[in-house]
């Protein structure tokens, strides 16, 4: 018997051990998990996946424009989800918005996570002046409603998929900044801080290894925001630009089919926003529970 | 108390003008309106005339003092393409999302504040689970996505109502409004429906976590002890108790409501404020987007003083925190 083994034993806890057996307690949880990991393999796979590519105007024919669901195409394939006015695979037009939408998403949750967490910890570690600047500007942005501060930043900044991630990030940042904030007052008074501090150890470390790592639980649930917020953008149109369709865009764009029955154009990729959607905030909430070191049997 | 409240004037009155510096300058960094509005045919001579006709000739920090010193006397610009001026036609449409963001809130009270009740009540039911369930549906789901279904269902497969516009208005108490007639309020239903949804969720979480809080807490005891009916207890006491935070919130997000009208007018086409502000931005028309983005900051900024205000005159401990800070 090698020592190898030994270690593996089940019965031995490590961190990640009790943190995936955690996770899996809940069915619905895992269940969640499973379906993002589909759509997170259908956002990367999308050009394997995909029929045509919705995007090459050398693969789209006309004549096979607002096709109703399981029609066979010109070409040969089946629309198994219909086809858009363009004659666009409504399937593969899902598989690469998806890339668009969670791309974004994903992208303005880690520029508003870093700054609203360097702000908040920032504030609550110091105090004093710093923590009166930074939250005042975060109070006076917080008494305005998400969407408008996004119009106002989309009215001055114009479309384009860089611009919103900007303002994605400037409407969230404020939130992570005073959820942080407000954890980390908590947590700075307790004695594993006060412990670092006499041992003499740096502000860096202690900000980062000590005090990070028990603010994050809060902040889990980030991505699904970004994600509905940036549909509900392109969908009025001030969101990305027309060349790189998200779901919202691709939602926008059968709406006026809707009102004449043609359901699918819009009906599918607003399924796919709300799977993509809900599976997030499942896996989010359980593990915003598991991470919650208050929670812990 | 004064000193508070001077602070916080001279704050909003900061706010303010950062605002509109931001806007004014940065909607002018967006694109060249005369491209739209001159056939591309036009010479030179033209153009010109027709820029100094918008009195686009002038430098941006002039165009923005002039524009300052017009909003002053009430006066933010002339809409480039319904050419009247971008305050009147900002007011024309405002009764249409004020009377939107009014029915839905209302709609969130009367919907939300029983359905928290009950799941607070008897937390453990079937009842209380889906009622809990629908409202975190509620919270993640994307308004528009809602209002696209509430058209699909209501609108085109069962065609109970109406899925564009406002309809038939008429004026009662001297209030015009979609209220006091049957087609308004058939145009109105699915668009309140649709804003109210988060309303919902909201007042049901607050109600809920209320009850649950209040149940517990000894005078419900000591009144069930006086001998008091359940029903009164709950009706008279806790409710009380419960109104409370609801009331804060909702004075809190009857500026939010407005806001989000934006994505419900757009979906409804419901001739209010928000659908205004997208078809301008989309026509670059650049008054009306400035004159709005500064009415609704505007509106904020009052809101937010009043209500700030009033929580220095009720909760002297805001107050206090505030003069420390």
């Amino acid at each position: 018997m090698s020592m190898a083994p030994a270690t593996r034993d089940p019965g031995v806890q490590t961190p990640l051990r009790r943190f995936v057996a955690d996770f899996a307690e809940s069915h619905v949880a895992m269940a969640g998990l499973a379906v993002f990991a589909l759509v997170l393999g259908a956002a990367l796979l999308a050009p394997l996946l995909s029929p045509q590519n919705p995007y090459d105007l050398n693969q789209l024919d006309i004549m096979d424009g607002r096709q109703p669901p399981m029609t066979k195409s010109m070409e040969g394939f089946v629309f198994w989800l219909g086809s858009d006015d363009q004659g666009r695979d409504m399937l593969s037009a899902i598989f690469y918005g998806l890339r668009t939408s969670l791309g974004v998403g994903a992208m303005s949750a880690v520029g508003a996570l870093a700054i609203g967490m360097a702000a908040g910890l920032l504030a609550a570690y110091f105090g004093g002046r710093v923590e009166s600047v930074v939250m005042r500007i975060v109070d006076i942005q917080l008494s305005f409603p998400s969407i408008l501060v996004a119009l106002i930043l989309l009215a001055v900044l114009g479309q384009g998929t860089w611009k919103i991630i900007l303002a994605l990030i400037c409407v969230q940042w404020a939130y992570y900044a005073r959820t942080v904030r407000g954890t980390a007052l908590v947590e700075r008074r307790k004695e594993y801080i006060e412990a670092a501090r006499c041992l003499a150890l740096g502000h860096r470390r202690i900000v980062f290894r000590h005090l990070l790592p028990n603010c994050l639980p809060p902040l889990i649930v980030v991505v699904t925001v970004q994600v509905a917020q940036e549909a509900t953008l392109s969908f009025l149109g001030i969101g990305l630009p027309i060349t790189e369709p998200s779901l919202g865009l691709l939602i926008a764009n059968g709406f006026e089919y809707l009102l004449s029955g043609k359901y699918w154009i819009s009906f599918f990729p607003g399924v796919a926003l709300l799977v993509t959607i809900v599976s997030i905030n499942l896996v989010g909430d359980q593990l915003r529970d598991v991470l919650n070191p208050r929670l812990q049997k | 108390m004064t000193v508070f409240v001077i602070r916080r004037l001279m704050q909003s009155g900061l706010v303010l003008f950062v605002m509109s510096l931001i806007v004014f300058f940065g909607v002018y960094a967006i694109g060249d309106p005369i491209e739209i509005f001159i056939s591309p045919e036009a010479d030179q001579i033209e153009r010109e005339r027709a820029k100094a006709a918008l009195g686009l000739d002038r430098p941006v920090w002039a165009q923005y003092f002039a524009f300052l010193g017009a909003a002053f006397q009430g006066d933010l610009g002339r809409s480039f393409v319904f050419n009247m001026p971008a305050i009147t036609l900002i007011l024309q449409r405002m009764p249409a999302t004020l009377e939107l963001a009014v029915s839905a809130l209302l709609l969130g009270i009367v919907v939300g504040l029983p359905l928290g009740m009950y799941a607070g009540y008897r937390p453990n039911s079937a009842g209380a689970k889906a009622i809990l369930a629908g409202s975190i549906l509620g919270f993640s789901l994307p308004t528009f996505w809602v209002g696209l279904m509430l058209i699909m269902v209501f609108a085109v497969n069962l065609g109970w109502l109406p899925s564009t516009g406002r309809g038939q208005t008429a004026t009662y108490l001297g209030i015009t409004s979609s209220l006091f007639t049957v087609d308004g309020l058939r145009h109105l239903a699915m668009p309140a429906l649709n804003l109210a949804l988060f309303k919902i969720s909201l007042i049901i979480r607050l109600a809920r976590a209320g009850m649950r809080e209040n149940m517990l807490m000894d005078y419900v005891r000591f009144a069930r002890a006086k001998g008091l009916p359940m029903r009164r207890v709950v009706f008279v006491h806790v409710f009380k108790n419960i109104l409370i935070p609801i009331v804060t919130v909702i004075g809190l997000e009857l500026g939010s409501t407005i806001a989000f009208a934006v994505v419900t007018e757009s979906i409804f086409a419901w001739p209010g404020m928000g659908k205004l502000i997208i078809d301008s931005i989309q026509r670059l028309d650049r008054p009306v987007i400035v004159a709005y983005l500064c009415i609704i900051v505007f509106m904020f900024i009052v809101i937010n003083l009043v209500v700030d205000i009033l929580y220095s005159v009720l909760d002297p401990r805001v107050r206090l925190s505030e003069a420390k800070g």
